[in-house]
């Protein structure tokens, strides 16, 4: 075990499977000579040629359909995005192909590639650099949406991504790449699509959180400690979504909060809430309750922390929860 | 033999047919006489599916199809200049391309007819699937052929495209991306001048669409895209260049759409229809027939078999795909992933009962 910041265990993960498999390659922008903007993919290039590290044209539609037919040729391509809402050039690719494809051609040709891109606010960033786009992601069909919380699982579910035979979309909580550090097994680790993390058990409440937001929702169960028994909840994977470690935390506390950093309507809480209210209604002893978002764009950074679900905002709806 | 890289500027449209008046036949060097009747034979069975479609739809056996009539000579002749293993991207204005490679008529036609045996594998024909929307496969016949050319593979690939999709971003990403790459590709613009009511001149402003290979670094070909044997001359040049190393190329093959854009269009809107009788009155399979008349390659009695057997394949193609099974619901919940989610098989059984009462 070493301890890594989130980045470098996304690195570790890059450097671990370019060498065990030579079919991947990682493609887009400023990842080769750069090692990427945020140096999530420094070192490839050296180490195993321009090649398998290819610096492409500033084109995000164009790197995710290069990407199609890159593996029509047999390649698994690892495409990063810059940034979140860089990335929505590429959704034309992901829609019209990247989803169908396999089943366009009835399953003869499989298409394993892996879409990542550092996701979220909170990092006093330009327009843009902000945003919480799962939601498109996971509404795709075909196509199955990860998002790690701790240097571990950054390096489990993109070494999972990678070997995954079907499309995957990384979103990486970009405020904690160098913030967070953690213990990373060392060599191969692989972080198994669609199953959850109890990041902390509890008795009396849930608080279902992925990204960059788990933190957040470990932050206000403390806050709540001497209070309440909080359990948290990372779903780690929003598709296949873990829903039998969902359904069985309701089932305990009887209590859920979900968080979510994105904007709130149609946004992915929405589902785990729709999920509950099917199925885990006989277990629930008050209403679900979303913290999340505003229903506006990303805001000017000076008060960008108001926009972002806090610690305070969580711990008010646990209450309310708890007190229904 | 005409140069492969243009001057911006020089417009001339490359041509080996004549019109058996003042502008005389020329030859491609190469082929063969049983080369030239092969084309024929695909043209013949690319123009007679067409025709049958549009019957098949106004009749109900086929759903809206996209006519691809007078563009038969840019498909037969551009296909005929690739092997067998170089991989064929096309719009669903080459729909039954696959046909050139052996894919049974009744696969095309079950694929306009909606039923699943329409969809076939890529890999068998080396033939991508259909791309409905336009111009987004262009960065995957990109991708593939910069893949092949990565794994030391001598392959090159096709994306066939219509002037419209020229103004689309994928187009353009694509079309960058193998220039950058230097992929084994060939861009090819099947320029009919109507994106359906949409004519060329509001499309874009440059004068010709190979200029546009001028900004990616790459050499641009315009060839009458009624002359079968000049679109295969320039195709088999564009797939020397790719072969050797020296990247993509443009070729601008220009033609007229003398049908609607599909079975659910009427043109009489928007189109010149005098101008589409001008066109139609020089359709590429009578340029090609007279050509091959005049070089005393084709009897009657030949062309007359040649019709008569692509009528048999479309007869029993249209019989095989109306003997398809119909498709069971089971197929809504396969192949979207290698390993379907849990939830597809309780969605199954819910709706197998309520369907089976």
């Amino acid at each position: 075990m070493a301890e890594l910041t989130l980045v470098e265990a996304i690195n570790d993960a890059f450097h671990t499977e370019l060498g065990r498999d030579e079919s991947v390659l990682v493609m887009g922008e400023d990842v080769g000579r750069a090692g990427g903007v945020f140096r999530a993919t420094a070192g490839l290039r050296d180490k195993f040629g321009a090649d398998r590290c290819v610096d492409t044209p500033l084109a995000e539609a164009g790197i995710l359909g290069a990407a199609v037919g890159l593996c029509m040729a047999g390649w698994r391509p690892v495409c990063e995005m810059q940034y979140d809402a860089f990335s929505y050039p590429c959704l034309d690719q992901l829609i019209t192909h990247v989803g169908r494809y396999r089943w366009r051609t009835r399953g003869g040709m499989g298409f394993p590639l892996v879409v990542r891109m550092p996701y979220g606010g909170g990092v006093r960033a330009p327009e843009l650099h902000d945003d919480s786009p799962e939601a498109y992601y996971a509404h795709t069909p075909g196509v199955k949406v990860a998002i790690p919380s701790t240097p571990a699982d950054a390096k489990g579910l993109l070494a999972a991504a990678i070997r995954d035979p079907d499309p995957v979309i990384v979103l990486e909580p970009k405020l904690h790449y160098r913030t967070m550090r953690g213990e990373v097994p060392a060599g191969e680790h692989v972080v198994p699509l669609g199953e959850a993390r109890l990041a902390r058990e509890g008795d009396d409440a849930t608080i279902v959180a992925y990204g960059s937001m788990v933190p957040v929702a470990e932050r206000a169960a403390e806050a709540l400690e001497g209070e309440a028994s909080i359990e948290v909840l990372d779903i780690r994977t929003l598709k296949p979504l873990d829903e039998g470690a969902l359904l069985a935390s309701a089932g305990k506390t009887g209590r859920v909060v979900i968080v979510q950093e994105a904007p709130r309507t149609a946004g992915y809480g929405a589902e785990l809430a729709a999920i509950l209210a099917e199925k885990a209604m006989l277990d629930l002893r008050a209403p679900v309750i979303r913290v999340t978002g505003y229903d506006v764009p990303y805001p000017y950074w000076q008060i960008e922390d108001a926009y972002m679900p806090s610690v305070e905002r969580v711990v008010a709806a646990v209450r309310k929860t708890l007190e229904f | 033999m005409a140069q492969t890289l243009r001057v911006p500027g020089s417009h001339e449209l490359r041509r080996v047919i004549g019109d058996g008046e003042a502008i005389p036949d020329g030859e491609v060097e190469g082929l063969e006489e049983r080369d030239l009747l092969e084309l024929y034979r695909s043209m013949v069975l690319l123009r007679t599916y067409d025709e049958r479609s549009v019957v098949f739809h106004r009749q109900g056996r086929v759903g809206t199809y996209a006519i691809f009539w007078n563009h038969e000579a840019m498909q037969a002749g551009s296909a005929y200049a690739l092997e067998r293993g170089d991989w064929i991207f096309p719009s669903y204005r080459e729909s039954a391309i696959g046909l050139l490679r052996g894919m049974p008529v009744s696969t095309v036609l079950s694929w306009w007819r909606g039923h699943p045996s329409g969809w076939w594998n890529p890999l068998d024909y080396n033939v991508a699937s259909i791309c409905v929307p336009i111009g987004t496969h262009v960065p995957h016949a990109a991708g593939l052929a910069w893949g092949k050319k990565l794994r030391g593979e001598s392959g090159c690939a096709i994306a066939y495209f219509g002037d419209g999709a020229t103004s689309e971003g994928s187009f353009h990403e694509g079309a960058n991306f193998a220039g950058v790459m230097r992929a084994p590709l060939i861009l090819f613009c099947n320029n009919n001048q109507w994106a359906i009511s949409t004519p060329l001149a509001a499309q874009t402003a440059a004068e010709t669409l190979a200029d546009k290979a001028v900004g990616y670094g790459i050499p641009g070909v315009r060839v009458d895209g009624g002359d079968v044997l000049a679109v295969f001359e320039a195709t088999r040049e564009a797939v020397a260049r790719a072969r050797a190393g020296d990247g993509p190329t443009f070729i601008e093959a220009v033609s007229y759409r003398t049908a609607p854009h599909a079975t659910a269009d009427d043109p009489r809107a928007y189109i010149d229809l005098e101008r589409v009788e001008e066109e139609k009155a020089r359709e590429c399979l009578g340029r090609y027939e007279a050509y091959l008349q005049r070089a005393g390659v084709l009897s009657d009695e030949l062309a007359e078999a040649t019709r008569a057997e692509a009528a048999e394949a479309l007869r029993s193609g249209i019989a095989a795909a109306e003997a398809e099974p119909p498709a069971d619901v089971a197929l809504l919940f396969e192949h979207a992933y290698a390993a379907p989610p849990a939830s597809f098989a309780a969605e199954l059984a819910e709706l197998r009962e309520l369907l089976d009462g």
